[in-house]
């Protein structure tokens, strides 16, 4: 018998497995469309590749992935393509987000699939590319792309791989079923995946209130170097690091990954959907759902096309809409409700629940939290819930990531057991996104403030250049003077008349500014000859004018000409007196 | 030497204390060259709350010189509208002041965050919004196109009053899925004298 570790806290919700496990896994029938969300994962949303009114066919590639965390997404079924545009979505926000909406042509045409029976012969890059272009994201619920975890780190040797068919939230079974009926694809696909790996040790750990499922694995694993292992059922066992701890005793530390303790932790169901994509080349297009709730009349779990509205999910188990307290997409502990049935079923979506009232009433109103510490008792990760909670009203983000709020996996067992009813998780889950909103203010802030620096910088160097060129203006002006007033001393100082005297002044400098002959000869030819250009150019277009027997033009033109004349003569004889003198 | 401390031990006990405190004087007069702290460590702490919008609506050109402002001059801390009243308490809690409300002299507290967008149609290429930014966020150059980069924006108005067509708005920033977060939840009141008037439970 294996060692296996236990983890702090915990909590035993009923389990309420019973009502969806014991039938075998459903085939739904094609809705009529469906709405594929670009995210469904975590990371950027996909890019379409489709066009309003195109046709698609069954597992043909929509979106494809934008960036290195993201996950292309595929055709569900064959039809055409009425919409591209924002649709409900599930999402506890309510809120809506780009979707490819396909209306079925009711005929299922696949797209031409690429099977590949001898994959273990393949080299690890093209398994790695099959699972990435197939579209596979973390199926538990994360929805956090897989061929990102699946890709090798030079640096890093992974040494464990584990499965995690845990599925310790109340009323999923999933998983559960999917072991049972599926155990060698799940076998097939831990292998592929450990190939991809560079050949790790795999586990796969299953809560022991899931005895087919275990036997069934422990058939399969049969001649395989597997380990199968079971250990007491406990909520939130299956939370990554939680798992990690029972199978392996090691603790990820805060605010790392598990590949950083060289540990990679896959879902049952993504080990399936990688096998398929791998051997039959089938995108991942459809998973398995849980639909369960005393407001149904068939409770069990479904294989259900990606972007199927739950709206027909729930009519074909027949629905009582008057008898539903809410519709929750996730489990009672950890899932959130939503208000609207069309939002589609996506890659992450492993229950829908739709309980009556009597079954999950409506909480009863809170109280003041009494300080018994039996949240601190039950969390999971070693927190101090009512510490978290105290500085959560208080929003003192400080404190409460000093607390390490950030730590917190959100499972609401402290919730649970409070016996003020205090919604615990609701409080960490809004101060987590507080301080989320506050680290993105404050680098916007930092970078605002860094841009203000340097614009004031290059401001400042420009006025600064612009006062020391006004200054070597000023300079190379008064130098000037300083000549003028230099060659202006002598007469100056022979009469201080001519000092006092503007006039006398101005004269003298006048005389003194006199440039040098020969530039000043230079001048007056330049402008004898366009003078003479002028009157040559006047004299052509008087000669027109006449033609054309323009009298007022060519009336005009007179004056002009014999003002040049003038010009020409005056021009001439200044040049003359050079000459002599 | 011990016999002279034994016979005035006024003197020794003067002199022992004379040579401490020359040794502790000049530990103390090293130190303070040594670990000299250059210009007011208060004026960047202060600014790092400032929410460096650089709007000017403090009556100062800037965060930084208010912030100096604050600190050397001693001037409110409830001048900065973009800031509001989490700007203020941060600020008393670190000045260690009583915290003021916003000063409407200087404007009012807005929960919409907003950034500058110019229709570009109308805009006819002066320039005088790209000297206005205070954050170098508009990009264009004479007689072409101006337009504003979006993410480097802080929503300061500036650009608004210099443009001589108009052509400026301040729109409110759009909230995607990124931005959402859960609320808090509304505190109980399990006491029926704490309860609030019903109209407003359910304003």
């Amino acid at each position: 018998m294996r060692k296996i570790w236990d983890i702090h806290g915990g909590v035993h919700p009923p389990e309420n497995k019973i009502q969806s496990n014991q039938k075998p896994i459903g085939v739904m029938p094609l809705p009529d469309w469906v709405s594929l969300p670009l995210n469904q994962h975590v990371g950027a949303p996909a890019r379409p590749l489709v066009k309003v009114g195109d046709h698609v066919k069954t597992a043909q590639l929509i979106a494809d992935a934008e960036g290195f965390v993201s996950a292309p997404v595929h055709a569900s079924l064959s039809g055409k393509v009425v919409a591209i545009e924002n649709r409900p979505i599930p999402h506890a926000s309510g809120m809506q987000a780009p979707c490819i909406v396909i209306e079925s042509d009711g005929e299922d045409t696949w797209t031409e699939l690429q099977p590949c029976e001898n994959y273990m012969d393949l080299q690890a890059e093209i398994l790695l590319e099959k699972v990435r272009s197939a579209g596979i994201a973390g199926l538990g619920g994360a929805g956090f792309p897989t061929a990102v975890k699946l890709q090798p780190d030079a640096n890093k040797k992974i040494d464990t791989l584990i499965l995690n068919g845990t599925e310790c939230e109340p009323y999923i079974t999933a998983d559960d079923v999917l072991m049972r009926e599926q155990a060698n694809d799940i076998i097939a696909g831990a292998q592929l995946m450990a190939k991809l790996l560079d050949n790790p040790r795999i586990l796969i750990g299953v809560e022991d209130n899931k005895p087919e499922a275990i036997k069934a694995l422990t058939d399969a694993a049969q001649n395989t170097a597997i380990e199968i292992i079971s250990f007491p059922t406990k909520y939130p066992s299956g939370g990554e690091k939680q798992l990690i701890q029972i199978l392996t005793g090691k603790e990820v530390k805060s605010g790392t990954l598990p590949s950083e303790i060289g540990i990679v932790l896959q879902n049952v169901g993504t080990a399936v959907a990688a096998f398929q994509a791998i051997k039959d080349g089938i995108p991942l297009i459809e998973r398995v759902t849980t639909v369960v709730g005393r407001s149904l009349q068939i409770q069990r779990n479904v294989h259900v096309r990606l972007g199927t509205p739950i709206q027909h999910l729930l009519s074909q188990h027949g629905f009582d809409e008057n008898n539903c307290a809410r519709i929750i997409i996730g489990g009672p502990m950890m899932g959130y409700t939503v208000d609207s049935i069309s939002v589609p079923v996506i890659k992450t979506t492993n229950c829908v629940l739709v309980p009556s009232e009597d079954e999950m009433p409506t909480p009863p109103p809170t109280q003041p939290c009494i300080r018994c510490g039996h949240c601190a008792d039950a969390c999971p990760a070693n927190l101090l819930p009512q510490q978290l909670y105290w500085y959560s009203q208080a929003q003192d983000f400080e404190k409460l990531q000093a607390h390490h709020l950030m730590d917190c996996i959100e499972c609401g067992a402290c919730s649970y057991v409070c016996p003020s009813a205090i919604p615990l998780v609701q409080y960490y889950r809004a101060s987590k996104g507080a301080i989320r909103q506050q680290q993105i203010d404050k680098q916007k802030s930092d970078r605002a403030r860094l841009r203000f620096e340097a614009h004031k910088e290059r401001v400042e160097k420009a006025e600064a250049e612009k006062e020391a060129k006004r200054a070597a203006r000023k300079k190379a002006a008064e130098e000037a003077r300083k000549k003028i007033d230099l060659t202006k001393s002598q007469p100056a100082e022979k009469s201080d008349t001519a000092k006092l005297d503007p006039v006398a002044a101005a004269m003298a400098k006048a005389a003194n500014t006199k440039a040098d002959p020969a530039d000043e000869k230079a001048k007056i030819e330049r402008n004898l000859e366009s003078a003479r250009n002028r009157l040559a150019r006047f004299n052509h277009q008087l000669n027109d004018a006449r033609n054309e027997n323009d009298e007022a033009r060519a009336g005009k033109l007179e004056p002009k000409i014999k003002q040049t004349e003038l010009k020409i003569s005056e021009l001439e004889n200044k040049l003359a007196q050079m000459a002599k003198t | 030497m011990l016999a002279f401390f034994e016979q005035y031990p006024i003197i020794s006990a003067l002199i022992a204390l004379t040579s401490l405190s020359l040794v502790f004087g000049a530990v103390l007069g090293f130190a303070s060259v040594k670990f000299k702290v250059e210009g007011n460590p208060l004026v960047d702490q202060v600014d790092e709350i400032l929410p460096q919008t650089q709007c000017g609506q403090c009556g100062y050109p800037g965060c930084r010189p208010y912030a100096q402002a604050i600190v050397n001059d001693g001037d409110q801390i409830n001048k900065c509208p973009p800031g509001g009243q989490t700007t203020i308490n941060a600020l008393a809690d670190l000045l260690d002041v009583e915290a003021p409300s916003l000063d409407e002299e200087h404007g009012e507290e807005s929960d919409v965050k907003t950034v500058a967008f110019i229709r570009e149609e109308d805009c006819i290429g002066c320039t005088k919004c790209i000297q206005a930014c205070p954050v170098d966020a508009i990009l264009g150059a004479a007689k072409h196109m101006h337009t504003v980069i979006a993410s480097e924006c802080t929503g300061c108005d500036l650009c608004v009053e210099p443009c001589p067509v108009d052509c400026i708005d301040m729109l409110p920033v759009e909230k995607g899925l990124k931005d959402w977060s859960w609320e808090l939840p509304q505190p109980a009141n399990i006491i029926a004298t704490d309860k609030k008037p019903h109209s407003e439970n359910a304003a």
